[in-house]
C-alpha cells in the first residue's frame, strides 16, 4: 500500500497546470481529492511519475448561477456541493446524490470534477450529470471546449478528456418548475459504491410527463441512459404499470460486471428496482407530495 | 459502631466490583496517546516488507534478489534458503503442524510469504519488493474442501508425504489433517434408527476474518553485545511468544523480552506466531539492528488467521413432542494450507463438543475431519472460545429445524429441552460439566420483554399480506476460561494464568497479570477486583500487562479466559495479601486473628468496631512493624489453574423485516440477555456486549473471505470485507440475569464473547424464520442483500402481477 516514487507539483493557475501536463505527457497526472487516484497509486495500478495538484487553483472552485445555468468549479468537493443552498434551491438532485457518495472522509476531499473525470462506472456523478443535462468545460493547451455529459463517458476509465485537458467546470441548467427528481442508490454499506442506482429527472404538465431522463450507475462500462424507458414514459400519464414496463426497458440495457456486490442477474434486477423507486419518488415530488 | 452510611460511602470510594467505573484506558486512547507497535521507534531502526505469492499453488523455480539488493538503501533480502542453515525456514504451529516461515520450494496459498526485504525506510522496502524476481511454475489449486480428499487431488503439502500419522490421528489422504471423534457413535446411531422423528441439515459456516483495526506487526531488536532480544509485538499471548521465540532461536528465555504494547483489537487473530514476526526477528539478529515490520490491510486480511470455515451436517433425533433424544454431527473443517489453528493442544476442533448447547440431550456423537486447501492458514477463535461459535450455531440451527418439522413454536421447543435449573452441575453427553445456569428464567424474561406473542401475531398478519418478517430466538451456552491444565495446554504449557500484587508502604498497589488487554478494559476491571478484595481504592491500583520481563507468566487473553482465569488469580492473590494483612492487624491491635472481621477497607475487632486498622495503616506496618517471624512486605503471586471452565449463557431475540425487491434485511429489534454470573463492571459489560453484537452482526450479515476457483482471494479490503459503522449497526437492547459460577472465587464468568457467539445464529434464525412458512429450514451466511434476494427470487416472491 505504498505508491511508487513521484514528483509533486503545485501550480496555482490553470495555465500553469496545463503546461505542466503538456510537459510531462503520459508521465503526469492531475490530483484532485485523491480518493480515486491515490488508492490506485497505493496498489501500484497507477504509477505516474509527476503529480500535478489542482488544489491550489482558485479558478477551479466555486458555485454560481448565471442566466439560468449553474456553474460548478471542478474542484468543488462533495461537502461543498452538500452545503450549497443554491444547489438545493435550483438543482437539488446534485447535493442529494452527493450525500450518498462514499463516507464523510471521502466527501470532505473528493471533488465533483475528479468523480467525473475518473470515468469509473461506479461513480455517482456521471449518471447525475447525464440526468441533469449538464455540460463540461474542458480546458486544454489550445483553449476550451464545452461538451455535453451525454456522450462524454466512453468506457471504463475512458472519457472524451484528452491527456492534456483539464475539466474546468460543470454547467447545469436550473430545474424548471414542476420538476421531479430522485436518485435511488442501493449500496451494501457506508463507503460503498452502488450495487445499482438510478437517477430520474422529469417534468410534469398536469399529469402528463413532458420530459424524463433516466440514467443508471454501475450496471455497465459507463453510466447508462435508458432511452427506451424515457421514450415509453414521455408524453404519458405515468401509471404503476408503465413504471414496471420502463423498469424492464432499463434492465434490458444493463451490462453489469459481476463482483462481490452481486451477479449479473441481481444487479440487473436492482437497476430495475432502483428505476421504479426513482420514478415513483420523482412523480411524488413533481406533484408536490 | 460504624454506621451503614459510612460503610456505603467507603465502599463507594473503593470503586470495586459492581461499580460502573469509567475506563482508565480511554483518556489515553481518545487523545491519540496510545502506544501501538507501529508507534515504536528505535534508533537505527530498519523497515521490512514482504514479497508475497501471486499464486495459490505453485513451485518456486528461482528467486533472484540481485536487482533488489542493488537498490540503494536495501540491507537484505531474506528467503527460505537463508533461513535453512538456521533451521528457521519452517516453524511449529500451535496445532502440531509446521508452517513455512518463508515459502520453501512451493507456495501453497495466494499472498504467502516468499521473501523479506529490509531497507532504510518503508518506501525503499516497498520498491524493493517489486524488484525481487520470483519464477513460478503454477500448480492446480484446491479451493473447495469437499474436493481435498478426492483420489486425484493435487497434494498440497509435499513435506508431509508418507507421514500418515498426524498430530491428532491417522491421516486418510495426503490432504487430510485429522479425524477427531467424540461421544458414543453406536449408541447415537441406535437412537436415530428408532427415533420417532429425525431431522438433518447441512450448513456452511463461511470463512471470516477477525479483522482487528490494528493489523499485525512487530519491532525486533537484537543487541549483539548483550545477546538480548527485545520484540514489541501485536500479541494476545506474549509469554507464549517468548517461549516459542526462545525455542526457535536458541536464545535463552531469560534473554528474550516480549512486549505487547497497546493492542488495537485481537479477537483471536493475534494469538499465533506469524511468519512475518519470525522473519523480522531473524533480520534483526542477522543485521544487529532494530527492524520494524507492519502489514497493510490487504496482507492482514489475506494471510493472518481466519476463523470458521466449518462445513457442518447436523442431525437430531426426537420424539414427536420435540424432546431431543440424540445429536449427530459431521464436520469438514477447511484449515487452509498449514494447520495453524490456535486451540488447546489436545483439541483439534477446539471445544466444539459443547454443541449439545443448553439442552438436555442424552446421547451424542460428533466427528470433525480437518483438510488442507490452498488457502491461508488459521482457524482461530474469533471473539469466542475455541470453535464454540460453530458449535452454538449448529445446535441452535438444528433446534429450529426440528421445531419447524414438528410445527412446534421455536421458544416452546427450547423450554421443552432446556437443562433444568436443578440439574446443575450438569454433565453433558460429551462429558462437560456445566457449572451453573437458569435457562428457563432467561428465555422467559426475554419473551416478555419483546412481547413475543404480539410479534408472532404481527408476523402472521404480514405473511398473509406477502410481507417478509422473521423472528429469531437463540438460547446459547458458552464454555469459556480455558482452562483446567489437566485438559488444556498450549505447546505443553498448562493454561493457568497469573497475578502478582505489590502493596506499597503508603497503601497504593501495583498489580501485573499474565493476560493482556486489547480493548477489554483490564486496567479498569482488574483494579476493581483488587479494590473490593483489599479495600484499596481502584484509583490507587496500577495495572500492568504485556511485558514478559515484569509480568508473571500467563497464557494470555482470548477465549474469554481473562475473568475466569486471570480474574480468579487476581482475587486469590489479593486474598493471600489480605490473610497476611489480617495477621499484621491482629499484631497491631494486640488481639487474636479470630477476633477480627473485615469491614470494606479495614480489619476491626469484633464487638468493638472503633478498634480497627485500615489497609493503609496495615500496609505501612508491613514495612516496619510485622509480627515476629513474619517477612516484611505486602506482596503475593498467584498462579491459578481453574478447576473447570465457566459456562456463561444468554437468550437473544432478533426481529427482521426483509425488503423482497432488494433482499435488504432490516434488523428491527435485537434483544440480548446475558448471564455472566457476578458482574464486575456493568458499563464495561454493556460495552463489550455492544461490540460483540456488532461483530456478530458483521459476520452474519456480511463478512466472508471468498476465493475464486483459481484460489485468488477476493474481497480482502474494507471495500468488500464488511466492518459495520455506526450507520449500519442496529440498536441493541441489553438485559441480564445473574447466576454465579460456583467454582470461581468471585462467581464471575466470561462475557465479551457471548454476544458474538449468541448473536450470529440469532440473525440467521430471524432471516430463515421470515421464509419458514415457505418450507425454508436454513440459509447460509452471510445474509447480505444479494444472498437473501437469491432465495426470494428462487421462491418467486419478487414477482409483480
Ligand atoms: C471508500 C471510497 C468509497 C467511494 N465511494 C464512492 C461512491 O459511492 N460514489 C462515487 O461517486 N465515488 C465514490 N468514491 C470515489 C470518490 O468520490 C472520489 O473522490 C472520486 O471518484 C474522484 O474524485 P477526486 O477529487 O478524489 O479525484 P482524484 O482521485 O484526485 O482523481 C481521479 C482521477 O481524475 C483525474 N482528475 C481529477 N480532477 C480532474 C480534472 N479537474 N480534470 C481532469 N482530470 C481530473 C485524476 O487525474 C485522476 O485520474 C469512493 C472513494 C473511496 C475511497
Amino acid at each position: 500500500m505504498i505508491p511508487g516514487a513521484f514528483e509533486y507539483h503545485a501550480p496555482t493557475t490553470l495555465a500553469e497546470a496545463v503546461s505542466l501536463l503538456k510537459e510531462y505527457g503520459d508521465e503526469g497526472k492531475v490530483l484532485a481529492g485523491g480518493h480515486s487516484l491515490l488508492p490506485m497509486m497505493k496498489l501500484r495500478f497507477a504509477e505516474p511519475s509527476h503529480l500535478i495538484d489542482l488544489n491550489g487553483i482558485d479558478e477551479l472552485r466555486g458555485i454560481r448561477e448565471e442566466n439560468g445555468v449553474i456553474h460548478i468549479g471542478a474542484m468543488t468537493t462533495e461537502n461543498e456541493l452538500i452545503a450549497s443552498q443554491l444547489l438545493w434551491d435550483k438543482c437539488p438532485l446534485i447535493p442529494e446524490a452527493a450525500k450518498l457518495i462514499a463516507d464523510p472522509q471521502v466527501r470532505n476531499k473528493g471533488t465533483i470534477g475528479g468523480d467525473i473525470a475518473h470515468g469509473d462506472p461506479g461513480n455517482d456523478h456521471p449518471a447525475i450529470m447525464m440526468a441533469t443535462d449538464a455540460s463540461f468545460v474542458l480546458h486544454g493547451p489550445d483553449g476550451e471546449r464545452v461538451v455535453p455529459a451525454n456522450g462524454f463517458f466512453l468506457g471504463t476509465y475512458f472519457t472524451l478528456l484528452e491527456p492534456e485537458e483539464i475539466l474546468k467546470e460543470i454547467q447545469v441548467p436550473v430545474f424548471p418548475r414542476n420538476t421531479g427528481y430522485a436518485y435511488s442508490k442501493l449500496k451494501r454499506k457506508t463507503g460503498d459504491f452502488a450495487t445499482a442506482a438510478a437517477a430520474v429527472v422529469l417534468q410534469l404538465d398536469g399529469d402528463i410527463c413532458t420530459k424524463i431522463n433516466i440514467t443508471l450507475t454501475n450496471v455497465g462500462p459507463t453510466a447508462l441512459k435508458a432511452e427506451e424507458a424515457e421514450q415509453l414514459l414521455t408524453g404519458k400519464v405515468i401509471t404503476e404499470d408503465l413504471i414496471n414496463q420502463a423498469a424492464e426497458k432499463a434492465m434490458a440495457i444493463c451490462d453489469p460486471a459481476e463482483d462481490l456486490r452481486g451477479d449479473v442477474e441481481y444487479k440487473t434486477h436492482m437497476a430495475g428496482e432502483m428505476t421504479r423507486r426513482a420514478i415513483r419518488q420523482s412523480l411524488d415530488r413533481a406533484r408536490g407530495n | 459502631m460504624s454506621s451503614t452510611a459510612d460503610t456505603v460511602e467507603r465502599e463507594k470510594n473503593l470503586q470495586g466490583i459492581g461499580c460502573s467505573r469509567k475506563r482508565k484506558e480511554d483518556p489515553r486512547f481518545i487523545q491519540g496517546k496510545g502506544n501501538y507497535v507501529d508507534d515504536i521507534k528505535m534508533p537505527g531502526m530498519l523497515f521490512a516488507d514482504m514479497v508475497r505469492s501471486p499464486h495459490a499453488h505453485a513451485r518456486i523455480k528461482s528467486i533472484n534478489k540481485e536487482k533488489a539488493l542493488a537498490l540503494p538503501g536495501v540491507h537484505a533480502v531474506i528467503t527460505a534458503e537463508d533461513l535453512k542453515p538456521l533451521n528457521l525456514h519452517w516453524m511449529p504451529t500451535l496445532a502440531g503442524d509446521v508452517q513455512a516461515v518463508l515459502a520453501d520450494e512451493k507456495v501453497v496459498f495466494q499472498q504467502q510469504e516468499v521473501a523479506l526485504v529490509v531497507a532504510d525506510d518503508r518506501y525503499i522496502a516497498a520498491d524493493a519488493t517489486e524488484l525481487v524476481e520470483v519464477e513460478y511454475e503454477e500448480l492446480p489449486p484446491i479451493v473447495d474442501p469437499h474436493k481435498a480428499m478426492d483420489p486425484d487431488a493435487p497434494i498440497i503439502r509435499e513435506d508431509l508425504v508418507g507421514k500418515m500419522e498426524g498430530a491428532h490421528s491417522k491421516r486418510l489422504h495426503d490432504n487430510h489433517i485429522f479425524t477427531w471423534e467424540v461421544g458414543q457413535k453406536d449408541e447415537t446411531d441406535r437412537v436415530f434408527e428408532t427415533a420417532e422423528v429425525t431431522v438433518k441439515q447441512e450448513m456452511t459456516y463461511q470463512r471470516v476474518h477477525p479483522s482487528p483495526l490494528e493489523t499485525c506487526g512487530c519491532v525486533a531488536s537484537f543487541d549483539k553485545i548483550k545477546g538480548t532480544l527485545t520484540v514489541y509485538i501485536t500479541s494476545q499471548a506474549p509469554h507464549v511468544v517468548r517461549t516459542v521465540v526462545s525455542q526457535l532461536s536458541g536464545i535463552p528465555e531469560s534473554k528474550v523480552r516480549i512486549i505487547s504494547p497497546d493492542i488495537g483489537g485481537g479477537f483471536g487473530n493475534k494469538v499465533g506466531v506469524y511468519p512475518g514476526y519470525v522473519a523480522t526477528i531473524v533480520a534483526s539478529i542477522v543485521l544487529g539492528r532494530p527492524v520494524k515490520w507492519v502489514e497493510d490491510r490487504i496482507e492482514h486480511l489475506s494471510t493472518t488467521a481466519f476463523a470458521r470455515d466449518y462445513h457442518m451436517t447436523g442431525e437430531l433425533a426426537a420424539d414427536k413432542d420435540g424432546r431431543i433424544k440424540a445429536l449427530r454431527v459431521n464436520v469438514l473443517a477447511d484449515h487452509g494450507a498449514f494447520d495453524a489453528c490456535a486451540d488447546p493442544s489436545k483439541f483439534p476442533a477446539g471445544l466444539f463438543h459443547i454443541c449439545t448447547g443448553s439442552y438436555d440431550i442424552p446421547t451424542a456423537y460428533a466427528r470433525v475431519d480437518g483438510v488442507y486447501t490452498n488457502k491461508a492458514p488459521g482457524g482461530v477463535a474469533y471473539r469466542c472460545s475455541f470453535r464454540v461459535t460453530e458449535a452454538v450455531y449448529l445446535i441452535e440451527r438444528m433446534v429450529d429445524v426440528l421445531a419447524q418439522k414438528l410445527n412446534i413454536d421455536k421458544a416452546e421447543i427450547r423450554f421443552r429441552n432446556f437443562i433444568k435449573p436443578e440439574q446443575f452441575p450438569y454433565t453433558s453427553a460429551f462429558g462437560w460439566e456445566y457449572d451453573s445456569g437458569n435457562y428457563h428464567a432467561a428465555l422467559k424474561k426475554v419473551l416478555e420483554a419483546v412481547d413475543y406473542e404480539g410479534l408472532r401475531k404481527e408476523q402472521a398478519e404480514k405473511r398473509a399480506r406477502g410481507e417478509l418478517m422473521g423472528i429469531g430466538i437463540v438460547t446459547f451456552t458458552e464454555i469459556v476460561g480455558a482452562g483446567p491444565s489437566k485438559t488444556c495446554d498450549i505447546l505443553g504449557i498448562g493454561m493457568f494464568d497469573s497475578c502478582e500484587i505489590r502493596v506499597h508502604p503508603t497503601g497504593s498497589a501495583l498489580a501485573r497479570m499474565g493476560t493482556i488487554t486489547q480493548g477489554q478494559g483490564h486496567q479498569t476491571t482488574y483494579a476493581q477486583i483488587i479494590a473490593s478484595e483489599l479495600g484499596i481504592p481502584s484509583e490507587d491500583i496500577q495495572i500492568e500487562e504485556g511485558d514478559t520481563d515484569t509480568a508473571p507468566y500467563g497464557l494470555g487473553t482470548y477465549g474469554s479466559r481473562t475473568t475466569p482465569v486471570g480474574g480468579a488469580a487476581t482475587a486469590k492473590a489479593a486474598r493471600k495479601i489480605r490473610a497476611k494483612a489480617r495477621k499484621i492487624a491482629a499484631h497491631l491491635l494486640e488481639v487474636s486473628e479470630d477476633d477480627l472481621e473485615w469491614d470494606v477497607d479495614r480489619f476491626r475487632v469484633k464487638g468493638s468496631p472503633d478498634q480497627a486498622k485500615t489497609m493503609k495503616e496495615i500496609a505501612w506496618a508491613a514495612y516496619n512493624n510485622v509480627p515476629e517471624g513474619m517477612e516484611p512486605g505486602l506482596e503475593a503471586v498467584e498462579y491459578y489453574d481453574p478447576p473447570n471452565f465457566t459456562y456463561p449463557f444468554g437468550a437473544y431475540v432478533c426481529v427482521v423485516d426483509i425488503d423482497k425487491y432488494t433482499g435488504v434485511t432490516k434488523i428491527r429489534r435485537f434483544y440480548a440477555l446475558d448471564d455472566c454470573g457476578t458482574r464486575i463492571n456493568p458499563m464495561i459489560i454493556d460495552g463489550q456486549i455492544h461490540g460483540g453484537l456488532t461483530e456478530g452482526f458483521a459476520v452474519a450479515m456480511g463478512q466472508e473471505l471468498i476465493y475464486d476457483e483459481g484460489g485468488n482471494i477476493l474481497g480482502n479490503s474494507f471495500m468488500d470485507y464488511f466492518l459495520p459503522t455506526a450507520v449500519e449497526t442496529p440498536h441493541w437492547e441489553t438485559d441480564y440475569t445473574v447466576t454465579p459460577s460456583p467454582h470461581h472465587p468471585l462467581g464471575a464468568k466470561g462475557v465479551a464473547e457471548s454476544p458474538h457467539v449468541g448473536s450470529i445464529p440469532t440473525f440467521t434464525a430471524a432471516v430463515v424464520d421470515a421464509f419458514a412458512h415457505l418450507g425454508v429450514t436454513h440459509m447460509n451466511m452471510p445474509h447480505n442483500a444479494f444472498n437473501v434476494w437469491k432465495k426470494i427470487h428462487e421462491l418467486g416472491l419478487d414477482k409483480r402481477s
